[in-house]
């Protein structure tokens, strides 16, 4: 079996972000660029999976600019088998993501494909849902813990009651949580492997994917702030303050 | 003419109070007509619930042996076949059940989908927040198409109680159900304390609880407020608390009047799930922790110390 893993590139959890005094966006000059932190525990799945002998093989799918190339080594080098790179100059919203997939997935015939639940740059949680739905497939999100057994996978996800375990025919779609696992780090002669695994460079345009980026972003703007508090001395101190705000 | 669809999220029969919250967006983006969509093995009763919520005009229900359990794979043909009756919008809450489930409909409508509004400037064009909180844009998005979107509970107040409930009508399904999609189970921490999504008061502890023992003094802090307990995520990945309880970017978003943060040092990822509290208390004992930047009250010392006082002062 083959697994299709999505690879983004972000803004690196860690780097502050400061929106743009135009408004148009967010500043990226000299800003760290990073792999989504959850599509990274996707691939660690995915790599475990195949370590566990119930995958062959490890394929990764960036959508992004020319220079994601980095990028995309960096998951070669965390071990997966080879990349399929989806060249667009602009960033492509969720719909046009899943649609895209789909065009690679009619293509390598995957019997998992994994995502991150989320993006950390747009936070939108969206793309393995509607690839899903395209595939006509089912799908997990937001898993935990992942069995797969012949044709048949039992993911456990983290869901607001608390634990949820569903029972997904394959092929399926599955989307990773922060739990799932803790990725593994690249060690030095897994770069210099990287370098002569391929990359498969496929223009986006000559995929004949219809765009579904319908929403337009009009304007950024800094999150409102919040009133500058006081550091109170003591308890005694903390307990009137609230007792006088008519907290507790 | 705009009418708006929302999906309810309802769990053993009761209906989830984030239902309430989308009707006050609803009421936000001005229709003429707001109506709940119960997905259900046995709707009766959550819809008895949804039809008092006041806004809402009328409340459909599919009956279904299928729907006894929220798959997605299994709502989300339900939500896009009803969701073309003439319906302008499509909402259901930000949740992990309208994460999972709505861009599966919005999919199947071949619309996009604008996730977390927090705030609505127009029928087509809202605020959300990306880069866990560190923005905030505004979205519009076509006129032409169902606009489909979730919508963040913590934004939002609980629409009240009508006076008289709204009307019930059963729809029969006529499309073909996925069987490829099976629940297994749903494991619940019992927790008899107030719910973290919609509890007044919520105390959090971060790694800074150190044990799980130790994590005891956040719930007896709790009890003694009858506030919800929360965490951060380097407790839950340290055990000290189970999953559901993560508050932040990746857990939940929650809009308490007050809320305590024990021993959390204050992460992006913390704060993107707390900016909407009304009143923030911070005990860390490294007065340099980014939490206090958005504390209301501060409190610099050691945890073990500091919580049992207040445990005693509150009395
Ligand atoms: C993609 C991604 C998503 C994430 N999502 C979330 C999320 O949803 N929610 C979340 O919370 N985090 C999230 N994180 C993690 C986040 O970045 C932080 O790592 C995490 O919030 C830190 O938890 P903490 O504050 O408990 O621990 P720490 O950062 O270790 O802080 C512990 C604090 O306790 C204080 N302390 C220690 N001992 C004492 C004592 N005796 N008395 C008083 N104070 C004491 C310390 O001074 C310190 O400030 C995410 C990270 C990533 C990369």
């Amino acid at each position: 079996m083959k697994i299709l893993v999505g690879y983004k590139r972000v803004i690196d959890s860690n780097a502050r972000i400061q929106v743009r005094p135009d408004g148009l966006g967010v500043v990226t000059d000299g800003v760290k660029l990073s792999a989504n932190p959850f599509d990274d525990i996707a691939l660690e799945e995915a790599l475990r999976l195949r370590e566990k002998g119930v995958a062959g093989e490890v394929v990764v799918a960036a959508i992004g600019p020319t220079d994601a190339q980095a990028h995309i080594r960096n998951a070669l080098a965390m071990g997966a088998n080879r990349a399929i790179h989806i060249v667009t100059a602009d960033a492509v919203q969720p719909l046009t993501a899943a649609r895209t997939l789909l065009k690679l997935i009619e293509k390598e015939q995957p019997g998992i494909v994994l995502l991150g639940k989320q993006a950390i740059d747009d936070d939108c949680n969206q793309t393995g849902q509607m690839l899903a739905a395209l595939w006509d497939r089912p799908q997990a999100t937001s898993a935990s813990k992942v069995e797969v057994n012949g044709s048949v996978a039992r993911i456990t996800r983290e869901v607001d009651a608390g634990l949820e375990t569903i029972e997904v025919d394959l092929p399926a779609v599955i989307t990773a949580d922060l739990r799932l696992n803790e990725p593994r780090f690249i060690k030095l002669p897994d770069i210099m492997k990287a370098k002569s695994k391929p990359i498969e460079a496929i223009a986006f345009d000559s995929l004949g994917v219809e765009s579904g980026d319908h929403l337009k972003i009009t304007h950024y703007a800094p999150p409102p702030t919040r009133n500058k508090g006081v550091i109170v001395n003591d308890v005694a101190e903390l307990v009137s303050a609230l007792k006088a705000k008519g907290l507790i | 003419m705009s009418k708006i669809l929302i999906v309810a999220e309802h769990l053993d029969g009761q209906l989830n109070s984030s239902t309430a919250r989308c009707v006050t967006c609803a009421k936000q983006i001005g229709t003429q007509a707001i109506e709940v969509l119960v997905l259900a093995a046995d709707p009766a009763g959550i819809a008895a619930q949804a039809a008092r919520i006041d806004g809402v005009s009328k409340v459909l229900c599919v009956a279904h042996a299928r729907n006894d359990h929220a798959l997605a794979a299994v709502y989300a043909p339900q939500i896009a076949a009803v969701a073309k009756n003439g319906y302008s919008h499509v909402l259901a809450p930000s949740t992990t059940f309208g994460k999972d489930v709505l861009p599966r409909a919005a999919a199947l409508l071949g619309v996009a989908q604008v996730s977390d509004i927090s705030s609505v400037e127009g029928p087509h064009l809202f605020k959300r927040p990306v880069y866990a909180g560190s923005a905030v844009v505004t979205v519009e998005a076509p006129a032409g198409e169902i606009l489909v979107g979730t919508v963040r509970p913590a934004s939002y107040p609980a629409a009240g109680t009508a006076a008289s409930a709204a009307p019930i009508q059963n729809i029969p399904l006529d499309i073909a159900l996925p069987d490829h999609t099976r629940f297994v189970e749903l494991v619940h921490g019992k927790n008899d304390r107030p719910d973290l999504q919609s509890a007044r008061c919520v105390v959090s502890g971060g790694r800074g609880l150190g044990s799980d023992e130790d994590f005891a003094l956040i719930y007896a802090l709790a009890d003694k407020l009858g506030a919800a307990v929360g965490a951060s995520r380097a407790a839950v990945d340290a055990g000290y608390v189970p999953s559901e309880l993560q508050v932040g970017q990746t857990g939940k978003i929650i809009a308490p009047e007050l809320y305590i943060a024990i021993g959390v040092s204050g992460a992006i990822q913390h704060l993107a799930g707390i900016k909407d509290a009304g009143t923030i208390v911070v005990i860390n004992k490294d007065s340099e922790a980014p939490i206090f930047e958005v504390a209301d009250f501060g409190l610099v010392g050691d945890l073990f110390t500091l919580v049992p006082e207040l445990i005693a002062a509150i009395g």
